[in-house]
């Protein structure tokens, strides 16, 4: 007996119009609606479930700009099969896409705040969309301090446009690395070791964190010796994923589910739980 | 109310069959009562019960001509209206094209007949699971608008029964389209009936019914106050989401996850639990692939696998997570506890863990520690 209610796990086929490689690891997809059906408007921080033929889904972030939604990226490591199978895609080929799903950055709260974006590795993906929304909104905010940490120089994702952050004189962007060999000039050691030296304001100001989990806990821990309140911190959170809407059940974190209640959470939200082993 | 005599119970399931509906009611299967389609009220369990408890189930001979003298077996709603496998959609040709197929939702018009009160209350829980949010689920929501509910107040309370410290039964007191109440007593047999909806009440004028008298009245009830005086387990839930939140790191979970196999049991003989994975599949040739909706368990360690491994690898910790989840967490995610007290996870568990010792173990530990601050330290409880 057919119905009205219609499944809200259908992928939407979208066909891959560019693939770049960000690192050895890493690669952007630029993906366009095949037919009808695509994403008309997402917010910074929400993501996709990201569906290759035969193979699964994956919840994978959008990593361009929420001006432009048209454009839809989505940047990712190749590490499980899921995005194993995405990475050997080739332009032109066709992926299923449905989404966009999650709680996003809150940007509003940043006005007339410093701001201060804290993230290692693929990190930087999710919050690239919020990077380009403040740019663009720029003059409703005080400093703007990107620190980001990678494993080693090659590993740097985005370059380029981190290139093109630096240069700004109306954005501080300080990166670091894990090792690197001689010919590195930059900084060495962890992400967490730029937050004392940097240029915000910790009693009114806005931090926005993502990283691995441990690298987000110790950066929270630095966050709070320089005096931000917990309030003011948002996580974005990592958890398995089957349905993205809520009952699968697979994402609990303690009583928040992540695809829904998350992945961005106020840390005051998640802290008690991030203290308890494999919650 | 109305009665309804043991000798016209057949024309309630006739009429339910001639209004289209497939029955299905308590039968024996295998050694258990389970709810299966039955063709006529013979197929019923007449003069059987159930003994139950921890990790134990038994099927007895008793002298009552009784046909619901029973309490819930291993199966529920839950494996009809939530199906363990559904396919979710067939998406033809591969990676160069293809079509997404959503496929048609089976919802067979069923009429369930006996069905107990903690029962209808875990499907009102997976009502606000499947149905209550932004993406309604369309299997659910489909073979849920196609039924027809016949409750049946217990009339006795098993073992590892503790409903009513859950506030779900014994007596059925919504979400049914009828309610019986089985009266056996002096040589008569017959059901006390009422309704609950208008299709309920359109299915009484169908009946060959009579007012029931004050006496019956009377009997009917004593039956459900019996049932209640009797449940096998009790389970306080006084502020029980500080039990457990105030409780994610204590012995107790090592001490359980020492006995408990990891096995799933609990999980798939659970009426409210809801948790599913997706399976994918293909044809040989590669042309077509289909998405299957499977349930899952927590005490899997796939369950949580992320990027680098799983977030739950000690047993201990699916444990944890499980019950919190049920008794605790529950309540925030949809403003109910995901528990109804039916037992089942204690029945079905083959080494017998009881959700409701564990919670008492930790209710326990919290009353010394607050004795303790209030006398200062003495003797200690045990864990």
């Amino acid at each position: 007996m057919a119905v009205a209610y219609h499944e809200p796990m259908l992928p939407v086929p979208h066909r891959v119009r560019r693939m770049t490689w960000e690192t050895d690891d890493t690669f952007t997809m630029e993906l366009v609606a095949a037919g009808g059906g695509g994403i008309t408007s997402f917010a910074p921080g929400q993501f996709n479930m990201l569906y290759v033929f035969g193979v699964g889904e994956a919840a994978i972030s959008m990593s361009g700009s929420p001006s432009n939604p048209e454009t839809l990226l989505h940047t990712t490591r190749a590490v499980g099969s899921v995005t194993k199978a995405l990475a050997s895609l080739h332009p032109g080929q066709l992926i299923g896409v449905r989404g966009p799903y999650g709680v996003s950055w809150p940007v509003d709260e940043a006005e007339g705040r410093d701001i201060v974006i804290i993230t290692g590795g693929i990190g930087l993906a999710p919050l690239r969309p919020l990077i380009y929304t403040l740019i663009e909104q720029r003059e409703r905010f005080g400093n703007i301090t990107i620190l980001f940490g990678a494993r080693t120089p090659d590993e740097i994702l985005f370059r380029d446009e981190i290139e093109q952050w630096r240069r700004r004189f109306d954005m501080d962007v300080l990166i670091t690395v894990d090792r690197a060999s001689r010919d590195w000039r930059g900084r060495l050691g962890v992400v967490t070791t730029l937050i004392p030296q940097s240029p915000f304001d910790p009693k009114n100001s806005i931090a926005y964190v993502c990283g691995p989990e441990v690298m987000m806990y110790f950066t929270l821990e630095a966050l709070e010796k320089r005096g931000m309140p917990r309030e003011r911190v948002f996580v974005s959170m990592e958890r398995n994923m089957k349905c993205g809407l809520g009952f699968c059940g697979h994402c609990q974190l303690g009583p928040k589910f992540v695809c829904k209640d998350g992945p961005v959470f106020r840390w005051t939200e998640v802290a008690s739980l991030l203290d308890i082993r494999e919650i | 109310m109305q009665v309804l005599m043991r000798e016209d119970f057949d024309t309630l399931i006739e009429k339910l069959q001639g209004a289209d509906y497939e029955v299905i009611a308590p039968r024996i299967r295998e050694g258990a009562i389970v709810l299966d389609t039955v063709d006529s009220a013979g197929d019923l369990p007449a003069g059987w019960t159930d003994e139950q408890e921890g990790g134990r189930y038994t099927l007895h001979r008793t002298d009552s001509p009784s046909l619901f003298h029973y309490t819930v077996g291993p199966t529920s709603l839950k494996s009809f209206l939530y199906p363990s496998r559904s396919l979710l959609c067939r998406v033809h040709g591969g990676h160069n094209d293809f079509d997404v197929e959503e496929p048609e939702i089976e919802a067979p018009q069923r009429a369930f007949v006996g069905v107990r009160a903690c029962e209808l209350h875990a499907m009102a829980i997976q009502d606000h699971v499947f149905a209550g949010g932004r993406h309604p689920d369309p299997v659910y929501t489909a073979r849920r608008n196609n039924i027809f509910l016949v409750a049946v107040n217990c009339s006795k309370a098993g073992n590892t029964c503790f409903c009513a410290s859950m506030g779900t039964g014994p007596e059925a007191t919504a979400h049914y389209d009828l309610v019986l109440t089985e009266v056996v007593e002096d040589g008569t047999h017959y059901f006390l009936i009422d309704a609950g909806t208008k299709a309920g009440r359109s299915m009484l004028d169908e009946l060959p019914l009579r007012p029931a008298r004050a006496a019956e009245e009377e009997a009917g009830a004593a039956v459900v106050r019996n049932a209640a005086g009797s449940m096998g387990r009790s389970l306080d839930t006084e502020g029980i989401e500080d039990v457990f939140f105030e409780n994610l790191e204590n012995p107790l979970w090592q001490e359980v996850a020492e006995r408990c196999l990891t096995c799933s049991n609990c999980t798939m003989a659970c009426p409210t639990c809801f948790c599913s994975t997706v399976e994918d599949v293909s044809t040989i040739d590669n042309d077509m692939a289909e998405r299957w909706r499977v349930w899952d368990s927590c005490f899997t360690t796939n369950f949580s696998y992320v990027f680098g491994g799983a977030i739950r690898k000690a047993s201990s910790s699916r444990y944890r997570h499980w019950i919190t989840h049920k008794l605790a967490a529950w309540q925030e995610q949809f403003g109910t506890p995901g528990c109804v007290g039916c037992g089942r996870c204690i029945t079905w568990c083959p080494v017998g863990i009881d959700i409701t010792e564990e919670a008492a173990v930790l209710r326990r530990q919290k009353e010394t520690r607050q004795g303790e601050a209030r006398y200062g330290a003495g003797t200690r409880t045990a864990y």
